[in-house]
């Protein structure tokens, strides 16, 4: 029997591979947006466990708006990646320091 | 009669409003009619108040004119209290300055002389000095006309305002500069006391009125404070009044500034150094006679303090040679006479004294500053010689305070002193004995100091140099009509004030004397005429003592002096260390420039290095700036303008928070 | 039960093991697939938990479109692996520091203790007639009918400004502004009269014609 931890630990260590994705590729923005999909991907497959154990749909329709902000997220992030580059011709993070006063 | 009080206050200070703000506009006559007419409109009013209470029995006026502040039930007004005493300084404040006014006339002409050429503090210098003797009679007036503490505090820093003001007159000499320095400072010494005992006043009788806090004193005579391990308050509180009238009176030790202020111009000192100002301090003892009756310890001290000053300050007269500081210790040694009157409980003997010294002081002031003019402002004693033959009138009004001073028998000074050190006589607080014998010794050295500088300066043979000698000749009117008005009541004055004052209480309940302490009443006693106090003054010893000072002046400095004219000189070279004591006017300014000035100059300079550059520069303000510069530093490395450097920032914090709420 | 259960361990191990080859991976190309590769086991997963449409639109959307999306981007940019790489492991111990601590949270809040079968069974299956599409799509469409709506209006948004951010005007290019030709009215925009000086004679000429001429053009 699968039980709800599985899946819960499962989306856990998901996520803690996202987060050390970030650490890891801090500079390159693609691999950075691809650790945020991993997130989300953790995070809808508990939204998706917790629906199936309380056998209550509401979690599916959060997932289903998820993916929906999500595939806008990625498109317009993409989107600006391109302007990014197509600007100051790379997409080092490294390089983005205009914050910096 | 509020009307009357209120003219005689504010027409000096019109004048000197006048003569100070618009001084260019109206001129040199312009400035000293205004001024000489607000003064003299005062002294007239004056005279004309003091006679309705001679001979019209005036009641005591004491009421308030304006109430300027009401605070946690304390009433800050100005007012006046006008009885017998007030009315007797009144007088002689507005008498001895108006005659000032006149004499300044004469003295202040050519006072461009005294400036540098071309020097802007010397433009309409004149008309200044005016101005300002006039705020000073207008200080004056409301410091003895006032009925509570707080008018009397205002009074007592305005005349030093103005004192300052006046001894550094001539701003662009270094010396005058320094001595009103010193004034200003020596002063805020004894103010410091004054307005303390005024704060204990406040904190216990809860009232600045004169009338109420007498009227409570007697309650208190008993009370105890716990300051320096338990005082009686009304010895602490006369204590530390006196200390503000021993600056303001010149005692010892915060005497020190009154010689340095000679360097003011001579009317001045007569008018402030001499007959007013430094009268405040007794003025104020004896006005707050109710006060000093309760603690025998404070009279004890005031006492003491008189007596060391009528002393020793004397003693430093006879090496001096500078006309005006002979005249400024012989004033110190007889404001020690009348504060060692208050000491005795003889309240109305010191007043008495305070008003004879206030004509013959000024009138010795005004003779030298009268020779002076005539020496083209050469004060050196030395320098002088035989100018009785070119100013007689000089002449004769110095004889006349000299003898005066020194207590001659029938002129004022006599009256007043001999009243004073038959009251110490008759004393029976601690120390009463030395005083005594310190004031009556003192009548010896005032009598040989006095003629030393009056034979020097008037007799033997000229040894100033020919120019000076050949321009000699006696002073305009305006400068020997106040000398002769001041001569008239110098010799008068005591014998018709002496009796009512002395015998038959005049002072009314203005002055209160405990029965215990009560000195003048053996001389009311035994009171059998003017003659008889004379005749009995004669048999006397301080009599004798100035009469053999008077004799031993004579040898040395008129006899002998004509035999061999080095004869000062050497006399004060035999002296030997003696006259370097003196000389060094017993090291008083040294100590003080060694302790107090340097030391203060060590303690400052201490709280610069530390205090001020270390603590507060170096530390506070600059080290804030630092901090902020170092956190700044530290925090621009936060600040990296790198994204994924406040990603990663927000995921640990993130993961912190969770692990406090999760794991704790 | 035991098939179950070893899919979903087989399907979560290559769903871990593909994220982590996503973040290690020097070319993003590789990176891109591995993600492909973890979303695929991850619908697998989903569809275990009976998720039958949302399994089939992680694969349809993220990996026929979104992912699509990166590979092209990805190659579409010139990118200089080498910089990017240049001290990766530098954050990677805090990283795993972090990650480890988080795993250790997640663990204590929604490990066994509280998550197990005890406090949540297993639910029954549902029968075999069961639509999950038709389930979703009834509350989708009435419950969530303007969250729905406001979920297209958001898509729309985002191929605006994905096309507003990406589109370039070229100055260089020449193209016709047919609003601007609309709008031309008769009169001064169509013709315009200028004035203007007289040519000079361009020196070449004037050489040629000799010195005469010369003093004509001063």
């Amino acid at each position: 029997m699968i039980a709800l931890s599985d899946y819960l630990l499962l989306g856990a260590l998901l996520f803690a591979i996202a987060v050390a994705g970030i650490f890891l590729n801090r500079k390159n923005v693609i691999i950075l947006l691809m650790c945020i999909e991993i997130m989300l991907l953790a995070v809808n497959t508990n939204f998706i466990a917790f629906a199936h154990y309380f056998n209550n749909l509401s979690g599916q329709i959060f997932v289903f708006f998820i993916l929906t902000v999500a595939a806008a997220e990625a498109a317009i992030g993409l989107a600006i990646l391109v302007v990014l580059f197509r600007n100051r011709h790379t997409i080092n993070v490294d390089d983005l320091d205009m914050l910096k006063g | 009669m509020e009307n009357i009080y209120l003219t005689i206050v504010l027409a000096p200070l019109l004048g000197a409003i006048v003569a100070g703000f618009w001084g260019a506009k109206i001129g040199r006559a312009g400035a000293h009619w205004v001024t000489s007419s607000g003064v003299g409109i005062a002294c007239a009013l004056s005279l004309w108040v003091l006679s309705r209470f001679i001979w019209h029995d005036l009641p005591a006026f004491n009421d308030t004119i304006y109430i300027w502040m009401v605070a946690d039930g304390i009433q800050f007004e100005i007012g006046f209290l006008v009885d017998r005493l007030t009315v007797l300084m009144m007088a002689t404040v507005t008498f001895v300055s108006l005659m000032v006014h006149i004499y300044t006339i004469g003295y202040m002409a050519d006072d461009e002389h005294n400036w540098p050429h071309g020097s802007l503090a010397g433009k309409n210098s004149y008309q200044r000095f005016f101005s300002y003797i006039s705020l000073f009679t207008f200080s004056m007036l409301m410091l003895v006309m006032s009925n509570n503490f707080i008018q009397l505090f205002f009074g007592w820093e305005a005349v030093g305002l103005v004192s300052y003001l006046l001894i550094g007159f001539w701003a662009t000499r270094e010396s005058a500069v320094f001595a009103n320095l010193k004034a200003f400072l020596v002063n805020r010494v004894g103010d410091f006391g004054f307005i303390l005992g005024i704060a204990a006043i406040g904190m216990y009788f809860n009232s600045m009125d004169y009338a109420e806090v007498f009227a409570k004193a007697p309650e208190f005579a008993n009370t105890e404070i716990a300051v320096f391990g338990g005082v009686s308050l009304m010895t602490l509180i006369c204590i530390l009044l006196f200390i503000g009238a021993m600056g303001k009176s010149a005692q010892v030790p915060l005497h020190v500034w009154l010689p340095d202020s000679m360097e003011g111009p001579t009317p001045i000192s007569a008018l402030i150094h001499a007959a007013t100002m430094v009268t405040a301090g007794i003025f104020m003892v004896a006005r707050m006679s109710p006060l000093y009756e309760l603690s025998t310890t404070a009279l004890s001290f005031v006492l003491l303090i008189g007596a060391i000053t009528a002393f020793f300050m004397g003693l430093i007269g006879l090496v001096q040679n500078d006309i005006k500081r002979v005249v400024a210790y012989s004033t110190l040694s007889q404001l020690g006479y009348m504060v060692a009157a208050l000491g005795a409980s003889a309240y109305a003997a010191g007043i008495f004294h305070l008003m004879t010294h206030a004509f013959f002081k000024a009138l010795l002031f005004l003779a030298a500053g009268s020779v002076i003019i005539a020496m083209h402002h050469d004060q050196d004693i030395r320098n002088m010689g035989g100018l009785r033959r070119y100013m007689p009138i000089t002449w004769i009004t110095a004889l006349v305070g000299s003898l005066a001073l020194i207590a001659f028998p029938g002129f004022s000074g006599f009256f007043s002193k001999d009243a004073i050190i038959e009251a110490v006589g008759h004393a029976d607080v601690f120390g009463a004995g030395f005083a005594w014998l310190l004031l009556t010794i003192g009548a010896f050295i005032t009598a040989l100091y006095s003629f030393r500088m009056y034979f020097l300066v008037f007799h033997g043979k000229p040894r100033m140099d020919e120019h000076t000698q050949h321009h000699l000749h006696e002073t305009p009117w305006v400068v020997t009509v106040p000398l002769l008005a001041l001569a008239i009541p110098s010799i008068f004055i005591g014998w018709y004030a002496v009796e009512p004052l002395l015998v038959n209480n005049w002072f009314g309940n203005a002055i209160v004397v405990a029965h215990e302490h009560d000195t003048l009443h053996h001389l009311a006693n035994h009171w059998h005429g003017q003659v008889a106090f004379i005749q009995h003054g004669m048999h006397g010893l301080p009599f004798w003592l100035a009469m053999s000072g008077l004799i031993l002046a004579t040898i040395i400095w008129w006899g002998w002096h004509k035999v061999n004219p080095a004869i000062d000189g050497q006399l004060q070279q035999k002296a030997g260390p003696l006259a370097r004591v003196l000389d060094n006017k017993y090291g008083f300014d040294d100590f003080n420039q060694r302790v107090f000035a340097a030391g203060g100059r060590r303690i400052g300079q201490v709280f610069w290095n530390t205090g001020d550059q270390k603590i507060i520069d170096d530390t506070i303000v600059n080290g804030s700036a630092r901090a902020v510069s170092w956190t700044a530093e530290w925090m621009r490395w936060l600040q990296s303008g790198l994204l994924y450097h406040y990603a990663i920032a927000m995921i640990v914090g993130l993961v912190g928070l969770l692990t406090v709420y999760v794991a704790f | 039960m035991g098939f179950e259960k070893l899919l979903f361990y087989i399907f979560a191990a290559v769903t871990l093991f593909a994220a982590s080859m996503v973040i290690t991976r020097r070319n993003p190309v590789l990176s891109a697939l591995y993600l492909v590769m973890a979303f695929v086991s991850s619908a697998a997963l989903w569809l275990l938990l009976e998720a039958e449409f949302l399994g089939i639109v992680l694969i349809l959307v993220y990996v026929g479109a979104v992912m699509v999306l990166f590979l092209f981007v990805v190659m579409m940019l010139n990118i200089d692996v080498a910089t990017l790489r240049a001290r990766f492991i530098h954050y990677l111990p805090l990283g795993l520091i972090v990650a480890g601590i988080m795993v250790f949270d997640m663990f204590l809040v929604l490990g066994p203790a509280d998550f197990g079968l005890d406090q949540f069974a297993k639910p029954q299956s549902q029968p075999a007639d069961y639509n999950n599409t038709a389930a979703l799509g009834q509350i989708l469409y009435t419950t969530y009918l303007y969250q729905f709506e406001i979920a297209a209006v958001i898509l729309l948004v985002a191929i605006v400004a994905a096309i507003r951010l990406t589109l370039r005007h070229r100055p260089e290019t020449k193209y016709q502004d047919p609003s601007n030709q609309v709008r031309v009215r008769k009169g001064s925009d169509r013709v315009r009269l200028i004035t203007m000086p007289a040519e000079p004679v361009p020196p070449s000429l004037t050489a040629t014609l000799g010195a005469t001429h010369t003093e004509m053009t001063e």
